[in-house]
């Protein structure tokens, strides 16, 4: 057998710490892609369309990351393409990613006062020209901080694809203790790791959002 | 075989379905309940208490906020042992959730309790309050009708995410299907029932809450809009 050392343990979980950085990466710019166009649709004017984006915002926060992560690894195969699980994380982490940006990112179009729509179109300008030059601009300095922190919850959720056999973090804390029988000490340091990745960030939302505060947005 | 779906080779597990729902709904009904009260308690002794007791509480509130609920439940049920101390499976799901729960309730709480002005306490303290009295009914109650929104998410966000402790061998929801679907090979059919069934449970879980907040903070609507 193989003997670890504290050091071995350690290298290894730092390698598969990348997987964890890597699919964050690919839920995060996935799951801002999807949720911008999803914004855009949930606040047009057509009924149908707004209708159909809070359903689907709806059904990805009513239900559990795991069942959505299953339901696309199993539901790929069931429908005879079987998909990696590579493929299956990135799928669902980018929905689930999405659905949480769409519904903080409309939040704060919505939060920019009516009366600036009106003022704006009042000037003349049109639909987009009162996004562009009006709308957007205040909406975005709002969505900053909880976007930032959502990404937290976005590295979190990354965990979960451990579950389908995925080889990232927590993975790789599993695989380590049925080789060592160390528990406490693997689950602590997979544990200080996400903290490590995730309290700079938690750190940069609360300030950013600090700042708007004191900037007497908010 | 063509992607077909058959929701009829589940029915012969409906007793596996009815003790994975009782356990999901239980855990959570209980979680619900303790999580929110140390979260009162956590949230309160971050502002009034001993400046070590701050420290620690921080210091739990902010690991448990930045490192996901799975590694949490894994540290619990499987490293804790190595420590001497050994728990169940169902236990040590029920203390992963409960200081989730709270952790993450006290952090909303803060932010109720530190909108009441400083003021309304003595207020309460010179009608003759004791200071335990004005802090219940000034500060903790408003507080909570206020947060109250966001509790009823924190707590549905747990719910959810106790999904996991089907891998520590928790007979919940997610256990019962991993269970059926290794039987049947419906993969598929079980996990867009539960999934479903998830469904429900938020939408239950929203609504009675609000049943309950309109009749407990009653009094508040007229202060509240």
């Amino acid at each position: 057998m193989i003997e670890f050392t504290f050091w071995d343990i350690l290298r290894n979980l730092l390698l598969a710490t990348r997987w964890t950085i890597v699919l964050s990466l690919i839920a995060f710019v996935g799951g801002a892609t999807v949720g911008l166009v999803l914004t855009f649709m949930r606040l047009s004017s057509s009924r149908w369309l707004q209708r159909l984006t809070a359903l689907y915002v709806d059904l990805f926060q009513g239900t559990p990351l795991l069942m959505q992560l299953f339901l696309i690894f199993f539901g790929a195969a069931a429908l005879g393409h079987p998909i990696s699980a590579w493929w299956a994380a990135s799928i669902a982490l980018t929905l689930f990613t999405s659905a949480f940006l769409c519904d903080i990112w409309r939040g704060c179009l919505e939060a920019v006062a009516k009366g600036q729509w009106h003022a704006a179109r009042v000037l003349g300008m049109n639909y987009f020209q009162s996004m562009r030059h009006v709308i957007l601009p205040q909406a975005l300095r709002l969505s900053i901080p909880p976007t930032v922190g959502f990404s937290v919850q976005v590295i979190k959720g990354t965990a979960l694809a451990s579950i389908i056999g995925f080889v990232e973090l927590t993975k790789a804390g599993t695989m380590l203790n049925n080789a060592t029988f160390e528990p406490f000490t693997i689950f602590a340091l997979v544990a200080l790791l996400y903290f490590a990745l995730c309290y700079p960030l938690s750190c940069y939302a609360r300030y950013l959002e600090k700042k708007l505060y004191d900037a007497g947005l908010r | 075989m063509g992607p077909t779906l058959d929701f009829l080779t589940l029915l012969p597990y409906a007793s596996e379905l009815l003790q994975g729902l009782t356990t999901t709904v239980m855990l959570t009904v209980v979680t619900t309940l303790t999580g929110l009260t140390l979260a009162v308690a956590v949230a309160y002794l971050r502002v009034n208490g001993q400046p070590w007791v701050r420290w620690g509480l921080s210091g739990y509130v902010e690991v448990t906020r930045n490192t996901p609920f799975i590694v949490q439940l894994f540290f619990i049920f499987f490293g804790l042992p190595g420590l001497g101390i050994k728990i169940d499976a169902i236990t040590a799901a029920f203390i992963a959730m409960t200081l989730n729960l709270a952790a993450y309730s006290a952090e909303i709480l803060r932010a109720g309790i530190s909108a009441t002005a400083k003021g309304q306490l003595e207020a309460g303290r010179a009608l003759g309050m004791t200071t335990l009295q004005s802090y219940r009914h000034v500060v903790l109650v408003p507080a909570f009708a206020r947060v109250y929104p966001a509790l009823i998410s924190q707590s549905i966000i747990v719910m959810l995410g106790s999904a996991v402790v089907s891998q520590i061998s928790v007979f919940d929801l997610t256990y019962a299907a991993n269970f059926i679907q290794s039987r049947n090979f419906r993969s598929f059919e079980v996990y867009l029932l539960i999934t479903l069934v998830y469904l429900l449970l938020a939408f239950g879980m929203r609504r009675s809450f609000m049943l309950v907040g309109k009749r407990v903070f009653a009094y508040q609507q007229g202060e509240q809009r």
